[in-house]
């Protein structure tokens, strides 16, 4: 077909955690422009199964950008050239034929290599584990407007919970730090009257694990939030900090 | 770990330290800068000396001056800190990283421009804080601080290199002075624009005018 483009893939190649990874150059033939990447690598890993090679590990689920699991650094970028998408919504139309595109895994020390491209992300987990939720006692539903919430604290919670823990943040960050992922999950609760009882005992813990995890310190270069594929704002960096030094400071709440 | 210990040394701790002290070197550089300034009254250094002299001996500033001292080492060490953490969160580099697609450079290399001032401040301080502070140069009449200025900046190898450190300071600031109040927890829509405005000037202005002394007294302007 007309418009189709061929391309030279060097891809992060690594049998475990345990071993050295390389990136390893694949030339990929006729790929149309309409393919999404993702569907760029299924091609890929057919053609790798046929011939018989160990085909390329990726993670993946919805495919429509919604569970952060596609986990790509490409071309010196998280989830590609493109802004506010994931690499399940990049086309290939946004590459050219001829092009060299080089795919590495989420580069970060607290989210180690799987497999080839496939990274351990549980680190975000135990971060939410600590104390990114709120503790709800079960029963009948309450009455929608028993707890009145002013638009403008709606909208920016949610534009907090729009987070999908995909890390491109900590991936593209120079310093690999959490801040944006771990601000956004403050926040969403600390907008809400329901966050309000464990406001400043949760964002003491989640930084704490967010510490003991090993992901670096915020220096505001502002790339996570250019970076990320739901435009989570850093003013949230700033408020989880106020949070922060307000719990340290005035509340008498102590985290261990 | 005491309580202020544990949160001093928690990740967001150490920025509000970085936050804090970058800030209050901020505040040094106006007060310098204000008052090195007095030079391009052109009055023969008159009233710069008369400023430094009061800097010299007033108590209050000569408190503050070793508040000073202590201020910079913590920045420094903080940054030294900070800088081997984040270095340490990520063991394997990208082969391809495209930082200047979401980032500046100089948001990037604050370690980088750091380093640079530092090595000035160094040469800076040698240069006129222990002649003035160390020597009786000054205070036996022997010597102003602007006739000391005046021989430092006879050689243009030296007016080269002032200059060219006042760019590290500029970038610097270009990313330190917004990043500090973004740190302190200062992020609203109705005044983030006026911080992030006033960083630019401060930005440009402080260094443009520190650039200027040596060039000044180097061309003769200043006699
Ligand atoms: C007069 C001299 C200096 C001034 C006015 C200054 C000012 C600042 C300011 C305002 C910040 C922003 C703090 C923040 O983001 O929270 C900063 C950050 C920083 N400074 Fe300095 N600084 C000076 C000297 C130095 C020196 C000598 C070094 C290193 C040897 C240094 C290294 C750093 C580093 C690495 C950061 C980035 C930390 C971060 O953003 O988290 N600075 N500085
Ligand atoms: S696969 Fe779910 S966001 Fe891309």
């Amino acid at each position: 077909m007309s418009g189709n483009m061929n391309l030279t893939l060097k891809i992060w190649r690594q049998k475990n955690g345990n071993v050295q990874g390389e990136l390893v150059t694949y030339p990929v033939k006729n790929i149309s422009p309409d393919m999404s990447f993702l569907e760029m690598f299924d091609v890929l890993n057919e053609q790798l199964i046929s011939e018989g090679k160990e085909p390329i590990a990726f993670d993946h689920d919805c495919r429509e950008g919604i569970c952060g699991m596609c986990s790509m650094f490409i071309n010196g970028r998280a989830h590609g050239p493109k802004e506010g998408v994931t690499t399940c919504q990049l086309h290939m139309r946004s590459f050219k034929d001829g092009d060299t595109i080089v795919v590495e895994p989420w580069r970060a020390t607290a989210f180690p290599v799987v497999k080839d491209l496939v990274v351990d992300r549980s680190a975000f987990d135990r971060v939410i584990a600590a104390g990114g939720f709120i503790s709800a006692n079960t029963g009948n539903s309450q009455d929608a407007n028993a707890l009145p919430i002013s638009k403008f604290n709606a909208d920016t919670a949610f534009d907090a919970a729009a987070c999908i823990g995909c890390g491109a943040c900590v991936a593209t960050c120079k310093n690999a730090s959490a801040m944006l992922f771990v601000s956004a999950k403050v926040s969403q609760l600390a907008l809400l009257p329901q966050g309000q009882p464990e406001r400043y005992r949760r964002v003491q813990s989640m930084v704490a694990q967010m510490d003991s995890e090993g992901f670096g310190n915020c220096t505001n270069t502002g790339a996570c939030e250019a970076e990320c594929p739901k435009g989570i704002s850093i003013s949230n960096i700033a408020r989880m900090n106020r949070d922060y030094f307000a719990a340290k400071i005035c509340k008498e709440e102590e985290v261990n | 770990m005491s309580n202020l210990g544990k949160t001093l040394s928690s990740s967001l701790g150490k920025k509000l330290v970085m936050g804090i002290t970058g800030l209050f070197l901020v505040s040094f550089l106006l007060v310098h800068c204000a008052v090195n300034a007095l030079i391009f009254l052109n009055d023969g250094g008159e009233s710069f000396n008369r400023g430094a002299e009061f800097m010299g001996t007033n108590p209050l500033i000569r408190l503050m001056e070793i508040v000073l001292f202590a201020g910079i080492i913590w920045h420094i060490v903080q940054a030294l800190v900070l800088t081997m953490q984040n270095k340490k969160a990520r063991s394997v580099q990208y082969a391809a990283y495209t930082g200047n697609a979401n980032s500046k450079w100089y948001a990037r290399s604050m370690g980088l421009l750091g380093t640079l001032i530092l090595m000035f401040l160094i040469i800076h301080l040698k240069h006129f804080w222990v002649v003035s502070r160390m020597t009786d140069e000054i205070t036996s009449g022997r010597e102003t601080l602007f006739g000391e200025m005046k021989e430092v900046f006879e050689s243009p190898v030296v007016v080269f290199l002032y200059v060219l450190s006042m760019f590290s300071l500029a970038y610097h600031l270009l990313h330190g002075f917004q990043s500090a109040f973004q740190t302190l927890g200062f992020n609203h829509k109705k005044y983030t624009p006026t911080i992030q405005k006033i960083g630019v000037i401060f930005s440009i202005v402080i260094p443009t005018l520190f650039a200027l002394m040596p060039i000044a007294i180097y061309l003769g302007i200043i006699q």
